[in-house]
């Protein structure tokens, strides 16, 4: 069973901090949704107003089209599953399993089976009787996801739950949880600030600063089409040419930056009118080298900085000619040339792949 | 065990560690271990100081169960069965004692729970204030107050009277119910501290993890709160009975006429008796049945010995 998750203008105020402003999204019943942002911008507030832990100062939140206004966490089709996971450490695993079901009164020996049937699931069978200290990070991971499954929630919310493991075992948990998502067939939400998370597990993301939602749609769409010059810097990798807008033409820009003249692609729905401050963003792999500098249009002349290698990439720090630092990725093709530090490239930019967005905060370093 | 002390010199230093193995051989050792052990000692014996002092020491100086045969049986010419007097009172005072313990564990963990995790900032230190300040009175003081504000004309009465909720007045000390209260709020910091240091170090994830799991609220301290904070209920539950059990200015100050606690006995085998190996065989008595009575509890209730240190 899933349910979809209305968010009707959802406002929350602690005192005179507004920690999420004026949300309002639909989340289709059996999706699986991503909030992404960085720390402190209300994405964890969201979801604890969708559990029923955090009261919205205004707005509602419908589930399965039923308004949740006064109806209590332990009311809600919700699961949550937390940051930490809390686990009850006093309880064997399948105690800890079956807890929603003890609460609805479910006999001993049911609790049991459905328990063991979960750990099945989860991939962790026979390991029931277990205290929880006895099991691994990754184990722990699975028992959350059980315990949460066992209350048979229409919707499951997740707050970082991946954020303690390491790198492997992170990667691994991400296709299981699309797995287990995808036959349990609920709706999730899923909190991160991690992008890669949310970019390879997500139907569709949305993308939160301070408290405001600047862009929800899929992964793809918000890492080629930014709708705002913070998500452009968050999601992903980008380099920032700060300039002002030269001309504009159909879903195209011309911008005037430090580094030289920029030809980019304007987003659906980006409007930039000549005198505006913009920014040219480029992705480090949108970038190529070129011989020329003056045959071809959108090449900057650069200077090699530092050069590092990440196995399927090399990454080149380069400096242009205003001093800005621009990062340009390249596959490892096995031909690729180390450059000397202070080696002089022409860099071009490819007008398709960079945007041009109206000038706004980024995202920290 | 030596280079345990070589470790640990070489970590504290030698001051320090003479120091530490300095208070704690006067703490365990010599305020606790040997006085005990010279109360265990002369509950053998007889009571010679008052019989023969000469033969202290001589060949007639033997163990003997004497005193705790009297603390079962009273006198050889006793026509009772058993000690009815002394027996009745000691079981009435462990009673009495689990009573005021479970009275405070009652009372005290709710606020325990409360300031722990649902009070913020101001209201918790209020509260901690007003838990301590009232113990700056002493003992003496306050049970002497407790006589006005539980005598038969006493505050509580003349209120009761006057919203004619009573028609008669009641006498509260002599019905114990002043000895219970007094007891009961003299030993409340012992029973909330340690709970709501138990409660404290929980995660409130945990709370709100079986609360998401559609737990009812005493379902979750059932299930979660109170394991948890199961050796800091014991440990305050020792203290408060141990305590209750052992006490002796408040039974003789508002205690009931017609009914002793067992440490008044204690007490007067040692002073108007003059006769310290039986109040030794009676002290002793108490504090072993209170140590088993504890030690099963813990028992039943699956607390470790070491938890409690937590």
């Amino acid at each position: 069973m899933s349910a979809d998750v209305i968010l009707e203008n959802i406002t929350v105020k602690f005192d005179d901090f507004t920690a999420v402003k004026d949300a309002d999204i639909t989340i289709k019943g059996g999706e699986f949704f991503s909030f992404l942002g960085p720390s402190g911008c209300g994405k964890t507030t969201l979801l604890r107003a969708i559990s029923g832990f955090q009261d919205p100062s205004e707005g509602r939140v419908f589930i399965g089209g039923k308004d949740m206004s006064g109806i209590g966490p332990n009311k809600r089709p919700t699961a949550l599953i937390f940051q930490n996971l809390a686990l009850f450490p006093l309880m064997t695993v399948w105690e800890n399993i079956a807890f929603s079901l003890e609460v609805k009164g479910v006999g001993k020996t049911e609790r049991r089976k459905k328990a063991d049937e979960l750990l099945e699931l989860v991939a962790l069978p026979g390991q029931g009787d277990k205290m929880v200290n006895e099991l691994s990070g990754g184990q722990r991971q699975r028992v959350a996801v059980a315990r949460a499954l066992a209350a048979e929630p229409e919707v499951m919310l997740l707050d970082e739950p991946l954020s303690a493991l390491d790198l492997k075992l992170r990667q691994h948990m991400r296709t299981e949880l699309r797995e287990i998502q995808q036959r349990a067939g609920i709706t999730f939400i899923y909190i991160t600030h991690d992008q890669g998370e949310a970019l390879t597990m997500s139907d569709r993301v949305a993308v939160m600063r301070e408290g405001i939602i600047e862009q929800v749609g899929e992964g793809t769409k918000v890492y080629d089409n930014p709708s705002t010059a913070f998500v452009a810097s968050f999601v992903g990798e980008n380099n920032a040419f700060h300039g002002t807008v030269r001309n504009v033409m159909s879903a195209k820009a011309i911008v005037s930056t430090g580094t030289g003249e920029l030809e980019a692609c304007l987003p659906e729905g980006i409007e930039l009118n000549i005198g505006d401050k913009a920014i040219v963003f480029a992705r480090p792999e949108a970038m190529s080298f070129v011989k020329q500098k003056n045959l071809e249009k959108n090449v900057i002349k650069t200077e090699v900085v530092h050069q590092e290698f990440e196995g399927h990439f090399w990454h080149l720090i380069l400096k242009g000619t205003d001093d800005m630092k621009i990062k340009m990725s390249q596959i490892n093709d096995g031909l690729t040339q180390v450059y000397e530090e202070g080696a002089e490239l022409n860099v071009k930019i490819d007008p398709k792949l960079a945007v041009a967005l109206p000038f706004g905060p980024l995202a920290a370093e | 065990m030596i280079l345990w002390f070589q470790k640990f010199f070489g970590r504290n230093g030698l001051v320090l560690s003479l120091y530490m193995l300095l208070v704690s051989f006067i703490w365990i050792v010599v305020m606790f271990v040997l006085p005990q052990i010279f109360m265990f000692d002369f509950s053998f014996r007889f009571n010679w100081t008052q019989i023969d002092p000469s033969k202290i020491g001589g060949p007639e100086d033997v163990y003997t169960l004497q005193h705790y045969k009297f603390l079962l049986l009273g006198s050889p010419n006793n026509p009772d069965p058993f000690n009815i007097v002394d027996v009745t009172v000691f079981a009435r005072t462990i009673l009495a004692a689990a009573f005021v313990t479970l009275f405070d564990l009652i009372v005290c963990y709710p606020v325990a729970y409360y300031l722990a995790h649902v009070a913020k900032g101001g209201v918790t230190r209020l509260m901690m204030l007003s838990l301590v300040v009232p113990f700056w009175i002493n003992e003496l003081l306050r049970a002497f107050a407790f006589r006005i504000l539980f005598g038969e004309e006493g505050t509580i009465n003349n209120i009761l009277l006057l919203l004619g909720i009573l028609s008669q007045p009641i006498d509260y000390v002599r019905e114990n119910i002043a000895l219970y209260t007094g007891l009961g709020y003299a030993y409340i910091l012992l029973m909330i501290f340690p709970i709501y240091n138990a409660v404290e170090s929980l995660d409130r994830n945990q709370i709100e993890a079986a609360r998401d799991l559609g737990s009812p609220w005493w379902r979750i301290h059932w299930r979660v709160v109170i394991p948890f904070a199961k050796p800091g209920i014991t440990s305050g539950c020792t203290m408060v009975f141990m305590l209750s059990a052992g006490a002796l200015a408040l039974p003789q100050i508002i205690g009931g006429p017609s009914s002793l606690w067992f440490t008044q006995i204690i007490y007067q085998w040692f002073n108007t008796g003059s006769n310290w190996p039986r109040g030794s065989a009676y002290a002793v008595s108490l504090l072993v049945i209170c140590v088993i009575l504890v030690l099963l509890f813990m028992k039943i209730f699956k607390v470790k010995f070491g938890e409690i240190g937590r």
